[in-house]
């Protein structure tokens, strides 16, 4: 059982935090924007290596510095909306897709020609975990991750719930045509779901970085798990993509426990089949989500 | 006094022209009735107003100042306030946020102005942290135009506030049209219940075919004999309702 929540469930729940934190700003694209937000990966990458050079330049721990890079990647994310996604606001969805997964590559290649492709760390040499009640083996970095993700969800929550501009993207999220006809103004609502997106994707890209390695596909490969927590949740949902995130986290880190003892395990290999295969399961079991988002 | 005036609209989607000279005004304190064969432009002459079609003649003035072709977005902001027939909640907003959206455009306190609205629609009060979009056909109605009235407009237009719902909702609704209006708000409607939207009326248009065909006070058109014959059944159902 030790075995269980040290090796298994609790890098579940990291892994599952980082879909979830990531999934909100794919989910919020597609409620408010209208489209699947391919580069969305490519934002989380430019976190880290945002982070990355400040941990060069300062010695300070990436934790530390995740607001300056934060805004760092909101600016970037900012003007990419102003160039690229603002000429097309009223073009079709498949067109917006498209020019997302342009920006996908293009990003992903302006990180590698000015950073490189070599494996980088954000956070060198090894952390030892604490032990708890002789048994409960925590890292401090795992600590931080869950905690971060806590707040940072808490925080979305809250924008949602209580402020104004939260409401109208929710609104908005319901229908763009009705909020246009009330008079919100809905460019600041599609600027605040990039600046929203934009800082949760870097602060999950940089969790991801403090956890593992740097490497310019990281986010990319995070891509297609964070859309299959987002379709799980219920596409536009952003309460659905934090759940979507964890179970998908949490789902793929437990199957790889030899739950039949020696007969047989799971290879890890396969790991990232596991999302997948509960999202199919989804969209033919009840295609809108968890949370009944929108229908394809 | 003139809160808004058509003059001579012309105007249509794409290619499709749909108005072709269409003229009406409200003045202040009128409830004033479009309605009309389905086809006849009615919806249309209403959108023509909010800027949600291109106008290429004619103009619309609010207040006496040209308004013509201005976006939706500004023209809310110029106090006029559109209740679209379909579409006109945000159904996982709860009603009270839902009337919060109606007053985004304020800068004040909108507080006092939200309290006036659920004194005019008590049921709104009593649900208002349930999501609007489980709310009744009727009660939903309720919501649409108690958020266009957040911005206490100069004017509020309706479009067929009462499709779709039952005959004893639609008695309501045009009661509470009647109380909007005595509150002080000048309402443009577009309806298909012809005989009781003309009986609420101050005035009333008749359109055809994108035009103007008859124009009289509510009384006059019930009692008009032509009228009577096309759009009140004499005696027959109205028209079956439909999408103009």
């Amino acid at each position: 059982m030790n075995e269980f929540i040290n090796f298994y469930l609790i890098p579940g729940l990291v892994l599952g935090s980082i879909y979830a934190l990531g999934a909100i700003g794919i989910t919020m694209t597609f409620g408010i924007l209208r489209f699947a937000n391919f580069a969305h990966g490519e934002t989380m990458t430019l976190g880290v290596y945002f982070t990355w050079s400040l941990v060069q330049f300062t010695d300070i721990h990436p934790l530390l510095l995740l607001p300056v890079s934060m805004v760092l990647t909101v600016g970037c994310v900012l003007l990419i909306d102003r160039g690229f996604y603002k000429p097309l606001r009223n073009s079709p969805t498949i067109i917006l897709v498209i020019a997302s997964f342009g920006l996908m590559l293009m990003v992903r290649s302006v990180v590698q020609f000015f950073w490189g492709v070599q494996l980088k760390t954000v956070l060198p040499g090894i952390q030892m975990p604490i032990v708890w009640f002789d048994y409960l083996r925590l890292s401090p970095k795992h600590i931080y991750i869950i905690g971060g993700a806590l707040v940072l969800m808490y925080a979305v929550h809250y924008l949602l719930t209580y402020t104004k501009i939260g409401k109208a993207m929710r609104a908005m999220s319901d229908s763009p045509e009705l909020a246009r006809l009330t008079g919100i103004d809905t460019e600041k609502v599609v600027r605040t779901t990039w600046i929203v997106g934009a800082t949760l994707a870097c602060a999950a890209g940089v969790f991801l970085a403090v956890d593992t390695q740097v490497d310019t596909m990281m986010g990319f490969n995070l891509l297609l798990p964070m859309f299959a927590a987002a379709i799980l949740g219920g596409v536009g949902k952003p309460y659905g993509a934090m759940a979507g995130g964890l179970i998908i986290g949490i789902a793929e880190e437990i199957s790889t426990y030899p739950w039949l003892g020696d007969l047989w395990q799971f290879n890890p290999g396969y790991k990232q089949a596991i999302a997948f295969f509960i999202m199919i399961i989804m969209l033919l079991w009840r295609p809108t989500g968890l949370f009944r988002g929108k229908s394809f | 006094m003139r809160v808004l005036e058509l003059d001579n609209v012309v105007g249509g989607y794409g290619d499709t022209q749909i108005l072709h000279g269409v003229s009406m005004h409200v003045d202040a304190g009128e409830i004033v009735v479009i309605i009309g064969p389905n086809g006849a432009g009615k919806s249309t002459a209403m959108k023509a107003v909010f800027g949600l079609l291109k106008l290429t003649g004619g103009a619309v003035l609010l207040d006496g100042k040209a308004i013509t072709n201005t976006p939706p977005e500004q023209v809310v902001r110029q106090g006029v306030c559109y209740v679209p027939q379909t579409g006109n909640i945000f159904p996982s907003l709860s009603v009270e946020e839902n009337l919060e959206m109606g007053a985004f455009v304020r800068t004040d306190d909108f507080r006092p102005r939200l309290n006036e609205i659920y004194e005019m629609f008590p049921p709104l009060h009593e649900k208002r942290l349930q999501a609007a979009g489980t709310l009744s056909g009727g009660q939903r109605q309720m919501v649409a135009m108690g958020k266009a009235l957040m911005l206490e407009p100069k004017i509020l237009l309706l479009d067929e506030p009462t499709a779709g719902l039952s005959p004893k909702f639609r008695g309501e609704i045009f009661e509470t049209v009647k109380q909007i209006n005595s509150a002080g708000t000048p309402i443009l409607m577009v309806e298909q219940n012809a005989k009781q939207a003309l009986g609420i009326a101050s005035r009333g248009y008749v359109l055809v075919d994108g035009k103007n065909r008859f124009e009289g006070s509510g009384q006059d058109l019930l009692n008009d004999p032509e009228v009577a014959e096309m759009f009140l059944g004499g005696g027959k159902q109205p028209v079956p309702s439909g999408k103009a």
